[in-house]
């Protein structure tokens, strides 16, 4: 980011910028990191900003103790965040089971690139997007938002930093490959006019405080390290104080609140776009950059008066469950494109599942559209396979 | 050497809401530590909102929940990572990581390291018990070539660290060495190393009856405590000693103390650098 476009609000800018730039703009002023492609540019980027606004950027010595650091950061105050791929997202994934346990707010960005392994370090692919709800050992729910613009990347990570503050938990911020090094010109809302969450602070003397503190809403004050309300934060089952315990009635009410601080606010966090799909017959359900080439493909669609429309998840995690079920509910034929091997088409059956009995009623049918040799899927592709599935 | 202080620390310093008995074993070391630190503490006038202890896992590492400071017990082997963290952020608070021999130098071995490089002003206290004493007796990075643990049971072949040149070896500012029979000594020690600006360490051998002692036949408690006794020489005792005389023993002491920019300073600086460019 270079000192002129951080004033300005109409910008040409990379994906990897808009994020981080988003990020600095919801108040991130902790990022710990190691570099890797193609998310390198966010630490660069934060190297360079967070010294000029007071905030602190370190780079460790690996993906491990960065996730570690940014949520020590977060239990001393910070707004924190680091940036990986696939391969850094796994080495986090104990952190990032930490940081839910605990409930302390951390944001993971995870550029993804072709896998398993070092894979296609340089091509596009959507295959951690199980990784990113199922990452961590345990049973914990996850919160995962996915961009498909520049400007997208921008607002999204905004509101993963905000929801990552509200809910208390690690929010984290799939991104593409392709959209990372995407240049798009966009332009950038007043700030004053942008939302901004921050954690509640407990206002009770620090002798009543509790770390943990049952709520109606799932979700308590949080205090930070330094400030007199001296709390312990464990991995452990812990009670309402943070303190271990091997009670089951203890360990029950930490366990649902986890649970349920995701599923009582399935309408704020869950975000969808829906385009052309009131009167679809044909849905596309596409996330990320295989919604571009599907938009594309609703449009030539519809120019030759086919009634095909979009579905696409701004919040992958939780899944729309709901949205989806209302939207397809009069539609016959759901395609599913996407850069991996039916990641999102099972979790699209399963929603469908108590609706359709789509396997004894030939002629609704959920097709895959999948790609995983790093090429994209295009508007073509999306088009050739409607037409051969009649 | 100073006096045991009168007055009963420990009402300070522990927490009282639901935390006793504690989890150690009866003669385990640990609550030795946990003493002497609370004692060191008490000396500098540290406040106590104001001074973290972070650990990772392991029996030592459960020491955190006993003290009424900022505490995190973390993830096994990254007590340092996310001591970073806090430190970075709030350079202003006293950051303390207590772990054991497994957490810091075997899977926490490379944040062990980096912090040294850096020369971060964590102070490190490291409690040595030459074995894996939360699972149960598995050999660690220090248990001594020979020695049976319950994943060496026809005898140990790897060689050992040596922690403080490890610590030193990679940069650390303060390094000192004792043991949980010197209590009053690890005292001192603790003290200075929270004194010092930069990465410290201190360096508590102690003992593990229940497991380590019982695989390695080393007796009870007390027989443990008087051979740290018998095998430990001081610094200033050891320089004037000959080769064959300090085979297999413990070297105690200060063995480095000096300056190096410690890094949330330079950073502090770099800030200051950029922002005063612009
Ligand atoms: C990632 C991970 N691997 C393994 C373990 C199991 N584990 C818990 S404590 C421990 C060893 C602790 O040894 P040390 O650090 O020397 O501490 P001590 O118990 O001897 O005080 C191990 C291997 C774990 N908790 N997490
Ligand atoms: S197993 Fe060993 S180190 Fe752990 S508490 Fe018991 S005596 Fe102490």
């Amino acid at each position: 980011m270079t000192k002129n476009n951080i004033e300005s609000k109409v910008v040409l800018m990379q994906g990897n910028e808009a994020v981080t730039r988003g990020a600095l703009d919801a108040g991130v002023n902790f990022f710990a990191g190691y570099p890797i492609t193609p998310s390198t540019e966010i630490a660069e980027i934060c190297s360079t900003e967070l010294p000029r606004r007071g905030g602190k950027f370190i780079q460790m010595e690996d993906e491990i103790a960065s996730i570690s650091a940014i949520i020590g950061a977060s239990l001393a105050g910070a707004k924190s965040m680091t940036a990986t791929s696939g391969p850094g997202f796994s080495l986090m994934q104990e952190g990032i089971g930490f940081a839910k346990m605990t409930e302390t707010p951390c944001v993971v960005v995870n550029v993804m690139r072709g896998g398993p392994s070092t894979g296609l370090p340089t091509k596009p692919s959507q295959a951690d997007i199980m990784q990113s709800r199922w990452g961590n050992h345990g049973d914990a729910p996850a919160i995962v938002l996915y961009p498909n613009s520049v400007l997208e990347g921008y607002e999204l990570a905004i509101r993963a930093v905000n929801l990552s503050e509200k809910y208390r938990t690690c929010v984290v911020l799939l991104m593409d490959e392709v959209l990372g090094h995407m240049r798009e010109t966009v332009t950038l809302p007043d700030l004053e006019k942008v939302k901004i969450i921050n954690r509640i602070k407990p206002t009770i003397p620090p002798e009543w405080y509790k770390h943990y503190e049952d709520h109606p809403k799932y979700i308590h004050p949080l205090a930070s390290y330094g400030e007199g309300y001296r709390f312990h934060v464990t991995g452990l089952a812990h009670d309402a104080y943070g303190f271990p315990t091997n009670r089951a009635d203890e360990t029950a009410i930490m366990m649902e609140r986890l649970d349920k601080k995701i599923k009582h606010h399935l309408n704020d966090l869950v975000q969808i776009e829906s385009f052309y799909m009131d009167d679809a017959r044909t849905a596309i359900f596409a996330a990320g950059i295989s919604a571009r080439a599907a938009k594309t493909a609703v449009m030539m669609a519809r120019k030759s008066g086919k009634k095909v429309g979009l579905l696409r998840p701004l919040t992958i995690w939780p899944f729309p469950d709901d949205a989806i079920r209302k939207y397809m509910k009069n539609v016959r034929n759901i395609f599913v494109p996407e850069l991996n091997q039916g990641q999102l088409l099972n979790e699209v059956k399963r929603a469908m599942g108590g609706v359709w009995n789509y396997e004894s009623r030939r002629s609704r049918k959920i097709i895959p559209i999948q790609k995983n040799d790093g090429q994209l899927i295009t508007p073509a592709d999306i088009i050739n396979k409607m037409k051969e599935v009649k | 050497m100073q006096k045991i202080p009168q007055k009963i620390i420990h009402t300070r310093y522990l927490r009282h809401r639901k935390k006793f008995p504690h989890v150690w074993c009866p003669g385990c070391s640990n609550g030795i530590v946990l003493g002497a630190i609370m004692r060191a503490v008490d000396e500098l006038k540290f406040k106590r909102s104001n001074t973290a202890m972070v650990s990772g896992i392991g029996c030592s590492s459960r020491m955190p929940v006993y003290v009424d400071f900022n505490t995190l017990h973390s993830l096994h082997g990254r007590a340092i990572a996310y001591a970073t963290g806090i430190k970075m952020f709030k350079p202003e608070m006293d950051v303390m990581v207590v772990t054991g021999d497994g957490d810091a130098t075997a899977i926490g071995g490379n944040h062990f390291i980096h912090a040294a490089r850096r020369n971060i002003d964590l102070t490190v206290i490291l409690i040595n018990n030459n074995i894996y004493g939360m699972t149960g007796g598995q050999y660690s990075p220090t248990t001594p070539t020979g020695d049976i643990a319950t994943t060496t049971p026809y005898g140990n072949i790897d060689p050992v660290f040596d922690i403080c040149e490890l610590a030193m070896g990679a940069g650390a500012t303060f390094v000192a060495r004792t043991t949980a029979y010197h209590a009053l000594e690890a005292q001192s020690f603790i003290k200075q190393a929270l004194e010092h600006k930069g990465f410290s360490l201190v360096e508590i051998i102690s003992a593990c009856p229940v497991i380590y002692g019982k695989l390695n036949k080393k007796g009870d408690a007390p027989a443990m405590m008087n051979a740290m006794k018998k095998n430990s020489i001081s610094l200033k005792a050891w320089e004037k000693l000959p080769e064959d005389k300090l085979k297999g023993k413990i070297k105690r002491g200060i063995l480095r103390n000096e300056d190096r920019p410690e890094y949330t300073d330079e950073y502090a600086k770099l800030v200051q650098k950029v922002q005063g460019g612009k």
